[in-house]
């Protein structure tokens, strides 16, 4: 599948969020949605998944409009986790990992044994297999993003869209979860994932799409993206950077002139 | 608010299978209803009654039966099935516990249509004033809903338009008591508010059954977008679900349901709050599980709740509503007491 978004532009009232964004991903590929706080990466990634109509702009789905493919069919291809996202009822956790299988559902039929053998594969890609007695109210802030994951995984979309999905994590899960999904783009499905980390997120991703201001400051490899001056623009802060055994890592150093500006901020 | 910690305890027992738990609450209702029949004032011998209906006969104790017992316990097990269904639906849509099926209005709407019928004094004109006015006011108010709370109006406009329903509709019966004709009228007027299953015939039943069929599939084939619904409205939605329909579907389906159960019975409230959070940890608290579980489990209260009245030795015979409230009101100080600790 190939997703691409021409001129979007989204506002909320007379604030602009989005303005003339461009953005495609396909199958193969892993994308990593980066920029500062209110950059519009979570609008984007709505908007991408069918969730926000832009105020002006196209989203094409191979090609079609989302109507033209039908809301059973998009939600069969594009799969989305979203930032924090609630769980309104205490389910066992196997429970919550099935509801992944619902576009796939028939009606008054339950699971049949597709569906519960990719809620096998996605339980233990996430690594929840030894949460799966206990229900989500038991579970740590970090196992329950995991279990999120699985349910997001276990739709098996062409296409996985993961709003901020390590936010909550540990080092070592953080890694996990990385590793997953360039695995997962590895065998031929398309991954967006926005992220604040720009060490994992250049280690990680194919490609870096740079958001700051409702606009794309840069987009490209790592490598092009991650630039000084596009880092100080896009966060107001200079970046301590390097590599070390060919991992390369960001540090933010004091931004001289922040005192000055929350000063005037809030005079 | 989340329910999660509460729950953790029950979540962790063994689940029931749900054809096991559907299963035995259909047999619960039916024996339920059996003995519906068997509980009256009139002295009755049940098998010769059904003998003499059977054939046709036109004996007293046939005459009870089709006339007394057999609306009473048959009604009994269809509104309380729409109360326990319509009840689940909403809390699923809201994914709140507190929520009840007169959240958004309609029965508020049905009781004072059928408040406006006794005011008027038509209630002796035709046999079916009553449900009928009801049954029109439950109309209105859907309609009014989807006039306040219109397409791509989100969950919270519609449960603010269902309080200014309510309140409406509360503040017109209340003129309607306050400018009542006499107090003898208005003692009718109360006593029907009450909610009871006493004196229904079965041309009731008939008025009433198609709309409640039709409100009760139009809520069972929500299930699954309810299901979705856990993790959220976008999340629903990315899995395919349209959040606009499943609203109106829901509110056409609570409307029908319960706006003629509350034409034929007046008010009983509780069953369709307690019910589904009784049996919710019984399906893996899935919402889509819980409707149909629900339906039964609320007709099997409202059965058992109509028979006690009738064995209580209190005259006149307490009122339904009057004694579902009475066991509902401690169940939601208990809820509340353990939810209080979430906040």
């Amino acid at each position: 599948m190939h997703i691409e978004a021409q001129g979007i532009e989204v506002r909320f009232g007379a604030t602009p969020l989005l303005r003339d964004v461009a953005f495609s991903v396909r199958t193969g590929e892993m994308i990593g949605l980066i920029g500062p706080n209110g950059a519009g990466k979570t609008t984007l990634l709505r908007v991408i998944a069918n969730l926000r109509a832009p105020d002006s702009g196209t989203v094409r789905y191979d090609g079609r409009s989302a109507a033209g493919i039908g809301k059973r069919d998009l939600a069969r291809r594009i799969a989305y986790l979203a930032q924090n996202a609630a769980v309104h009822w205490p389910m066992p956790i196997d429970t919550l990992v099935a509801l992944g299988r619902l576009p796939h559902r028939r009606p008054l039929q339950g699971l049949n044994a597709a569906d519960r053998d990719a809620i096998e594969r996605a339980v233990a890609a996430a690594d929840v297999a030894a949460l799966r007695m206990r229900t989500i109210g038991e579970v740590s802030a970090g196992e329950r993003m995991r279990v999120l994951l699985a349910r997001a995984l276990a739709v098996e979309a062409d296409i996985l869209l993961a709003d901020e999905p390590i936010a909550a994590l540990d080092s070592l899960h953080q890694l996990q979860v990385m590793d997953l999904l360039r695995t997962t783009a590895r065998r031929g499905r398309g991954v967006v994932v926005v992220l604040h980390d720009l060490s994992l997120a250049a280690r990680f991703c194919d490609r870096l799409v740079l958001l700051y201001g409702g606009g794309v400051l840069s987009e490209g490899s790592p490598r092009s993206v991650l630039t000084d001056d596009h880092l100080v623009r896009a966060y107001g802060v200079e970046m301590v950077r390097g590599e070390q055994d060919g991992l390369p890592f960001f540090l933010p150093r004091q931004a001289p002139a922040q005192a000055g500006q929350s000063h005037s901020n809030s005079a | 608010m989340t329910v999660a910690a509460m729950a953790g305890e029950a979540a962790r027992e063994p689940m029931l299978r749900y054809g096991v738990l559907a299963g035995t609450l259909a047999v619960l209702v039916v024996i339920l209803f059996g003995v519906s029949l068997a509980v009256g004032y009139a002295p009755l011998d049940l098998p010769q009654a059904l003998r003499d209906a059977a054939s046709g006969r036109q004996t007293a104790d046939g005459l009870v039966l089709i006339e007394l017992r057999l609306p009473r316990a048959l009604l009994g097990g269809l509104v309380g099935f729409s109360l326990g269904i319509t009840g689940a639906a909403l809390q699923g849509l809201m994914r709140n516990p507190l929520a009840e099926p007169g959240i958004i209005g309609v029965s508020g709407a049905a009781a004072l249509g059928a408040v406006v019928v006794f005011y008027f004094g038509l209630a002796g004109t035709l046999a079916l004033a009553l449900p009928l006015g009801g049954i029109a006011g439950a109309i209105v108010a859907t309609l009014m809903l989807y006039a306040l709370a219109g397409r791509g109006a989100g969950t919270m406009t519609l449960i603010l338009a269902g309080v200014a329903i309510n309140s409406f509709a509360g503040a017109l019966t209340a003129l309607a008591l306050n400018l009542s004709p006499n107090p003898y009228a208005a003692l009718e007027i109360v006593f029907w508010l009450m909610g009871s299953l006493a004196d229904r015939s079965l041309p009731y039943v008939w008025l009433v059954v198609p709309l409640m069929l039709i409100g009760w599939t139009l809520l069972l084939a929500a299930g699954p977008a309810l299901d979705g619904l856990t993790l959220g409205e976008d999340t629903a939605r990315s899995l395919g679900f349209d959040l606009d329909r499943l609203r109106w579907q829901l509110v056409g389906g609570a409307g029908l349901a319960v706006g003629s159960a509350v034409a034929v019975t007046g008010a009983i409230g509780f069953v369709g709050f307690v019910v589904p959070h009784l049996l919710r940890p019984l399906v893996g608290y899935r919402p889509g599980r819980l409707l149909f579980v629900s339906g039964l489990g609320g007709a099997a209260l409202t059965l058992a709740a109509d028979i006690a009245v009738r064995l209580l030795p209190t005259r006149p015979e307490l009122k339904l509503g009057v004694v579902t409230a009475i066991i509902g009101a401690p169940f939601l100080f208990s809820l509340i007491y353990r939810l209080r600790g979430e906040e």
